[in-house]
Formats: C-alpha cells, sequence, structure tokens
C-alpha cells in the first residue's frame, strides 16, 4: 500500500532519528566504521603507493633546485629548509614516536653547532676535518640527551617538559656567561663559548682538504644527510623499536604491562633525537660564519614544533611539509609585497574552504567587500587624514586596496590600537554562533585587512613570531594531528 | 658577619618571592584543577605590569603625575587584576576549553603558543624596550627611596612594604574565598575530581572561568608589585618569571596552595642570596638546580602529597 509516494508504512512507527542511531547493541563508533574509514579511488591509488617511493620522489625534486635556480638567495632558504627538516626529524622521535614532549630540543641543536665551532674555529686553534667532527659531535650530543633524560624518565608528562625547558634555559645561561668560567672561583675565568659575543670565524665544511665553500655545495650536503637520517627514521619506524616507542605514547602503563623496557626506550628515544639536533648543529656552524647563544632560544624551539605539529607530529611526511610550508612562508613574509598576497590569498583561500553553504560564503565575502568601500567612504570624511597613506603594493591588488582599505597617514599608533581591538573581536567570535558568528565575520576580517595592511606587514621579524604562536593555537584546536597525521580516539 | 647586607638580602628576598608566589598561585590553582601546565601564566603578570604602566601614563607619566600616589595604586592594582582576570577567561574561552579531553600534548603546546603570542603581541603593540615605571620620582613620595632603616643598618623601602604587605592581603582573602565561600568549595571538589564534582551538579565550566579569573588576576597584581619596586617593564619579562614561579609551585607541591607561598619565598630567597654572596651571573642557573634537585628527591614537593597514579 502506498500514501502519496512510494513509502511503506510499517507497523511500527518509525523514530524520526532511525537513521542516525545505530542498532542496538552496536556501538557508535564501530557502527560508522566503513563510513569513517572511507576512500575515494583517488586517495585509494594514492595510498597504494609505497611510503618510500614519496620520500624518493621529495628528494629527486629536493635535488633539482639548485639545478633550476642560482640564485643564492633562494638555495640558502632551501638549505636552511632542509636544516629544520633535519630538526623536525629528530623532534619527531622524541616527541611524535616516544611521546615525550621535549622542550630543550634546540639545546642539543645548540650543543651540536657550538661543538663544531669548537672543533674546527680559530677559538681553540683545532681545525679537524669535518667527517670527524659530526661523528663526535653527535654521539657527544646523544650522550648529554642520555644524561638529561636519565633523571628525567621518572618524570611523567608536564614535570619532563618543564625539567627539559630549563635544561634549555640553562643551557642558554651557561652559554650567554661561558666567557668567564672559572671553576669553583678559585681559578682565572676561561673562556670557553665566547660569551654573548659567541664564536666567530668558523671555518667552513672540509672533507679532506676539500673545503665546501659554495651555497650549492651546502645544499647537497644537507639534501644527503636528510635522506640519509630519513632513511634511518624510517626504518627504525618499521622495526620493532619504532613500534614499542609508539605504544608507549598512546599508553606506557599497557606497553609496560606488555613486557615493553619504557624506561630504556625512554632514554634511547631522547638520545637519539638529540644525536639528530647535535647533527644539525654541526650544519648550522657550517653554514654560518659565527655562533651565538640566541640562535637556539626559544624562538627556535616553537618554529621546529610548528613544523612538526603542522605537518602531523609521528609522520615523517608531515615532517618534510609541515618544515617546507613553514620556513618557506616565514622567509616570504619577510618581504611586505609578498606578505600582502600571501595575506589575501591564504583569507580568500580559507574563506572558500570552510565557509559552507555557498550562502554563506556570498554574504561574507560580499558583505566584507561592501563594507570595505563603506567604510572607505565614510570614514574619511569625518576624519580626514585616515586614508592619506598608500598600500605597501601596486598591482591590480594595490589599486583595490587603495580604494578599499583605509592607509592612514601614521599607521603606527591607530594600528597598535587597532591590533588588540582586532584580538577581543577575534576572541567574540569564538563566542558567537550561527548567523551571529558570519555577520560579525565581515567587520573583523576588514579589521583584520586593516591591521595587516597598516601594521604587521611593517614589522615582518615580529609578524611572523606572531603568526608561528597563533599557528600553534588555531592547529591544536582545529586539528591537533596535523595535516598529515592521523586522528587519535580518547577512550577514556 | 656581615648583618647589613644578610637582612637587605633577605628583605629583597622576600619582596621578590611574594611576587613569585602570587604567580605561583595563579599555576598551581590552575594546575590543581585543569592538570595543565599554564605557559601563558607569566605573560598574565607582563600585562598585569603593562596595564598599571598605562595607568601611570594616563595620570601625567612617572616624571609629572597629577595625582595622589595612594589614589593612582590603588586604580593600578584594581586595572591590573581586572585586565589580568578577564584576559586569563579569554585565553581559556579560546585556547583551552576545547582541549579538555584531547591528549595532555596538545594543551601543552597550545599554552606555549599561547605565551608566544602574548609575548609577541606585546612586542609589537608596545616596543622591545624597557619602559620606565620610575616609583623613585614619584611626586611627593618617592616611595621605593622612601622608608627607614633597621637597627642592623638595612634599608627597606616603603615599596617593598607595599609588596610584602599587599601580598599577604591578597593570600589571606584567597584562602578566605577558598575556604569559606561555596564557589571555593566548588573549586576544591573540583580540584579533587573534575568528573565526580560534576555528577554532584557543580557547573565545572564556571568554576574553571572563576579559577582562571582569579589566578590571572592575582598575576596581574604581581605585575604592578614587581614594577613599583624594580621600575621597568618589558614584553619579554613574563617567561623567565613564569618559570620562576612555576618552579616555585612545583617546589611547594604543585596543586597545593600555602606550598605555592613557601616555594615562591624560597625561591626568591635563594635568588636574593645567590645574588648576593655567590655569583649574580648564575643565580639562574642556581634556581633551576634547586628544582632539579627537589624533582628528583621528592617529586611531589615539599608540601604535596605523593601523587598515587589511578589506572
Amino acid at each position: 500500500m502506498s500514501l502519496g509516494g512510494d513509502k511503506e508504512i510499517s507497523p511500527v512507527p518509525e523514530r524520526p532519528d532511525e537513521q542516525q542511531v545505530p542498532k542496538v547493541g552496536v556501538d557508535a563508533w564501530v557502527a560508522t566504521h566503513a563510513e569513517r574509514t572511507h576512500k575515494g579511488r583517488v586517495q585509494q591509488l594514492i595510498d597504494r603507493v609505497p611510503r618510500p617511493a614519496w620520500y624518493a620522489l621529495f628528494g629527486a625534486l629536493a635535488a633539482f633546485l639548485p639545478l633550476v635556480t642560482s640564485d643564492g638567495y633562494v638555495i640558502r632558504v632551501g638549505g636552511e629548509t632542509l636544516m629544520y627538516m633535519l630538526l623536525a626529524l629528530g623532534l619527531n622521535i622524541t616527541v611524535g614516536y616516544a611521546g615525550l614532549l621535549d622542550l630543550g630540543y634546540t639545546a642539543f641543536f645548540g650543543i651540536g653547532a657550538f661543538g663544531y665551532a669548537m672543533l674546527s674555529s680559530p677559538k681553540f686553534g683545532i681545525g679537524m676535518d669535518t667527517l670527524l667532527v659530526i661523528p663526535i659531535v653527535v654521539v657527544a650530543t646523544a650522550l648529554i640527551g642520555f644524561v638529561v633524560a636519565l633523571p628525567s624518565r621518572r618524570l611523567i608528562g608536564d614535570y619532563l617538559a618543564i625539567v627539559t625547558l630549563f635544561f634549555l634555559q640553562l643551557f642558554i645561561v651557561v652559554v650567554q656567561n661561558g666567557n668567564k668560567i672559572s671553576i669553583l672561583g678559585f681559578t682565572r675565568g676561561y673562556d670557553v663559548t665566547g660569551g654573548p659575543n659567541g664564536i666567530p670565524d668558523l671555518r667552513e665544511w672540509h672533507i679532506g682538504g676539500i673545503q665546501v665553500a659554495s651555497l650549492q655545495g651546502y645544499y647537497w650536503a644537507i639534501l644527503i644527510l636528510v635522506l640519509l637520517t630519513l632513511t634511518v627514521v624510517y626504518l627504525i619506524d618499521q622495526s620493532r623499536t619504532g613500534r614499542a616507542w609508539k605504544s608507549l605514547r598512546e599508553d606506557p602503563l599497557a606497553a609496560e604491562l606488555m613486557g615493553i623496557p619504557v624506561n630504556r626506550l625512554k632514554l634511547i628515544a631522547f638520545a637519539f633525537g638529540a644525536g639528530i639536533g647535535g647533527l644539525a648543529g654541526t650544519f648550522f656552524g657550517g653554514l654560518n660564519d659565527a655562533v651565538f647563544a640566541s640562535n637556539f632560544d626559544v624562538p627556535t624551539l616553537i618554529i621546529v614544533y610548528a613544523m612538526l605539529i603542522l605537518g602531523g607530529a609521528g609522520s615523517i611526511g608531515g615532517v618534510i611539509i609541515g618544515a617546507i610550508v613553514v620556513n618557506v612562508s616565514l622567509e616570504v613574509l619577510r618581504t611586505p609585497e609578498k606578505a600582502t598576497w600571501i595575506y589575501y590569498v591564504v583569507i580568500v583561500a580559507t574563506l572558500l574552504i570552510k565557509l559552507r553553504p555557498w550562502r554563506v560564503l556570498a554574504v561574507v565575502f560580499g558583505g566584507t567587500i561592501a563594507f570595505g568601500y563603506l567604510v572607505h567612504w565614510i570614514v574619511p570624511m569625518i576624519w580626514p587624514s585616515s586614508d592619506t597613506g598608500q598600500p605597501v603594493i601596486g598591482g591590480w591588488l594595490g589599486s583595490f586596496l587603495d580604494g578599499w582599505m583605509l592607509h592612514p597617514a601614521n599607521p603606527q599608533t591607530i594600528g597598535n590600537y587597532m591590533y588588540v581591538v582586532l584580538i577581543c573581536a577575534v576572541v567574540g567570535l569564538t563566542l558567537l554562533h550561527g548567523w551571529w558568528r558570519h555577520i560579525a565575520m565581515i567587520p573583523t576580517l576588514y579589521l583584520a585587512s586593516f591591521v595587516w595592511d597598516n601594521r604587521l606587514v611593517v614589522e615582518p621579524s615580529i609578524t611572523r613570531l606572531i603568526l608561528v604562536g597563533v599557528m600553534l593555537i588555531v592547529l591544536m584546536n582545529m586539528r591537533p594531528q596535523g595535516l598529515l597525521g592521523t586522528a587519535r580516539v580518547e577512550i577514556a | 658577619m656581615n648583618w647589613n647586607l644578610f637582612v637587605t638580602e633577605l628583605v629583597a628576598g622576600i619582596t621578590h618571592g611574594s611576587v613569585y608566589a602570587l604567580i605561583a598561585l595563579g599555576y598551581s590553582m590552575v594546575y590543581g584543577i585543569l592538570k595543565l601546565l599554564n605557559f601563558a601564566h607569566g605573560d598574565i603578570y607582563m600585562v598585569g605590569a603593562f596595564i598599571g604602566f598605562g595607568i601611570i601614563t594616563v595620570f601625567g607619566g612617572p616624571l609629572a603625575l597629577h595625582v595622589n600616589v595612594v589614589l593612582m595604586l590603588a586604580i593600578m592594582f584594581i586595572a591590573a587584576m581586572l585586565g589580568g582576570g578577564i584576559l586569563g577567561v579569554g585565553i581559556e574561552r579560546v585556547a583551552y576549553r576545547r582541549l579538555r579531553s584531547a591528549p595532555r600534548i596538545a594543551p601543552l603546546i597550545t599554552a606555549l603558543g599561547v605565551s608566544f603570542f602574548l609575548e609577541n603581541s606585546a612586542q609589537l603593540v608596545l616596543g622591545a624596550e624597557y619602559q620606565s615605571y620610575n616609583s623613585f620620582s614619584w611626586t611627593n613620595s618617592p616611595i621605593a627611596l622612601k622608608g627607614f632603616t633597621l637597627p642592623a643598618d638595612a634599608r627597606i623601602s616603603y615599596a617593598q612594604i607595599i609588596i610584602i604587605g599587599g601580598t599577604i592581603a591578597l593570600m589571606v582573602a584567597l584562602t578566605w574565598f577558598v575556604q569559606r565561600t561555596q564557589t571555593g568549595k566548588a573549586m576544591r571538589a573540583t580540584s579533587f575530581d573534575r568528573e565526580a564534582a560534576a555528577m554532584m551538579g557543580i557547573d565545572v565550566d564556571r568554576v574553571i572561568m572563576v579559577t582562571f579569573f582569579i589566578g590571572s588576576a592575582l598575576a596581574g597584581a604581581a605585575g604592578v608589585f614587581n614594577c613599583i619596586a624594580y621600575q621597568q617593564v618589558q614584553a619579554y619579562m613574563g617567561f623567565q618569571a613564569g618559570l620562576f614561579a612555576f618552579t616555585a609551585a612545583v617546589v611547594g607541591g604543585i596543586g597545593n596552595l600555602p606550598g605555592a607561598v613557601l616555594g615562591g619565598l624560597l625561591i626568591g630567597l635563594a635568588e636574593s642570596f645567590a645574588t648576593g654572596y655567590l655569583s649574580s651571573t648564575f643565580q639562574q642557573a642556581i634556581v633551576f638546580a634547586i628544582l632539579i634537585a627537589v624533582m628528583l628527591v621528592r617529586p611531589s614537593g615539599l608540601l604535596g602529597k605523593a601523587a598515587v597514579q589511578k589506572v
């Protein structure tokens, strides 16, 4: 029998939410398994490519960079990106695999760099061959990592984080005051680390009398180091040790009950990560002319963490992508023109991806543009000097901004106030829901663009750090597994 | 023995320790309830100090104040405590609330991000240079200079008296609040067992908000206290103070409020005596050494109870 259509009438009245509720006796999580893990054809094909093939592809692409460009700046940025990648690979072992929050990681980076500096600079008159220096430094750093981890292995989570963070602070303090170290005040002060002046005049990498003098040479060297480390890390990841680390990360207690030597594995993970940090440090020493304690302070630590988190902790591919995205964007932000472009491209792309359905997108997008023209028309009438400046860029975006965005003559003060207002507005935005949020987004977007154009692009060195902080907060709240990581199920 | 130096360092240590104790209280309260190491707490202290600085500037700047100093001090404290408290609640709402049930590592990294964000925002808006509170020249009453001399020939300035007295007043108020009020009781219950507290009808979200507000307000007050005594404020001053205060909280036993005060005083005294008698460059190293020693010998802190790990 059918009534007004082809719907069957069942004897038992249907629950309106029948479709959303799993059957009695079936856990919601299990019931939606097929749906959750469903992948499209393309995704399945991509998944079938073995992971080493992706790493090889990355290596091949990276090897092309010095061939397609001879621009020293580009190659230097490329080399630094690879160095950060190496750093993030090491951190990935400690944080990503073993789940130990190591906030002293850049100290190992610094120890590596200072180790290289002491062993191959005029400071102590030692000019060891780099092929000798690297193993010495790496082993020494790994040992120091081992020693730091030794007392910390009993500490759980937060305590480990704080002890390692103090280790980093201790390292910075000792190095910064290391130009007058005396043994318990009895001897004269020896200059070990150069103190605030750092260690200058580092020698280039030199292997058997051959100097690595060109940027290209360094690029190849770091690429080889990265690929070697990547292979080693991948193999360990696939080994018993790698699996044990991950079980340790997921649940140390269960791992211990399964007979996994938890303490020993923690120490190994720490030492291993530290050793890779030291390796990256030797490269830092070779690439730069001098090392200072401030190179290894908290900002560097946070940038490396940002790379790891963005890509997804525990994923080698994530480390590669994270290092490239973070370092290249931080580099591009240095020039105001490119920074302006990046901002508008990212904002428009985010709106396109995040705002659904299209009605919302149209309202927010059109609203923001209309709002901008309205403000640009009204405000100069009340306050004439509000648009006497110029946008930092030319081209069609520049002329659009000239007619859309206010550029006060002296943007610093008003920009500062507006920055504070913007933070309050964004906080307020998170409290709103539904259409109110979409409506409130319009002035907030305009305000953000105003602050960006007038204040943030002219202070690139601070802006990049602010953005790294924002990125960590947003990522952890929105997508804690990063780009390539897998979401973890928390079973309470 | 030189009593002059000893008493001077003792008073300086208690002064400094009071500031640490106030920051440590906030750390300890938040940790007690959320098990979250709020790295941004030190930066709330910095923002509190800058709010105080802003109020001095509004009243004509340190060199040409045109209000009564007592009135200005009162306004500074109220504004810094309110501002710090609101900032703390905002941070909790935006950055931490969604991560309550996330793996432990996620809120820690978020907290690092918040701290980094606040520091650099402060640098962008307020500049990297040191701003001067310059309480030497406050009209009619140069409080950092005026004072009295103890029998041991040590001078104690009014600034130090204000700090120690203010800290004691705030601590008494906090103890009264936590021990005697309904909300305080709810806070203690939540810190004891959050889920059970929720089942007993306690609005856990509200309790956490109140905790953040009070803890951050104390940090804001600490910022003003610190600046009255040391006359300067800078965007990065929060990080190290936060670390030291966290050390204080751990040394006293994290989650334990009297412990936080005791730890703060100990760290302040250690720092002060280390500067006076040993070496001023390595005073930081000495504080870290204390922390590491306490962590190894008695990880639960001096007044804390040993944590039993339940499965």
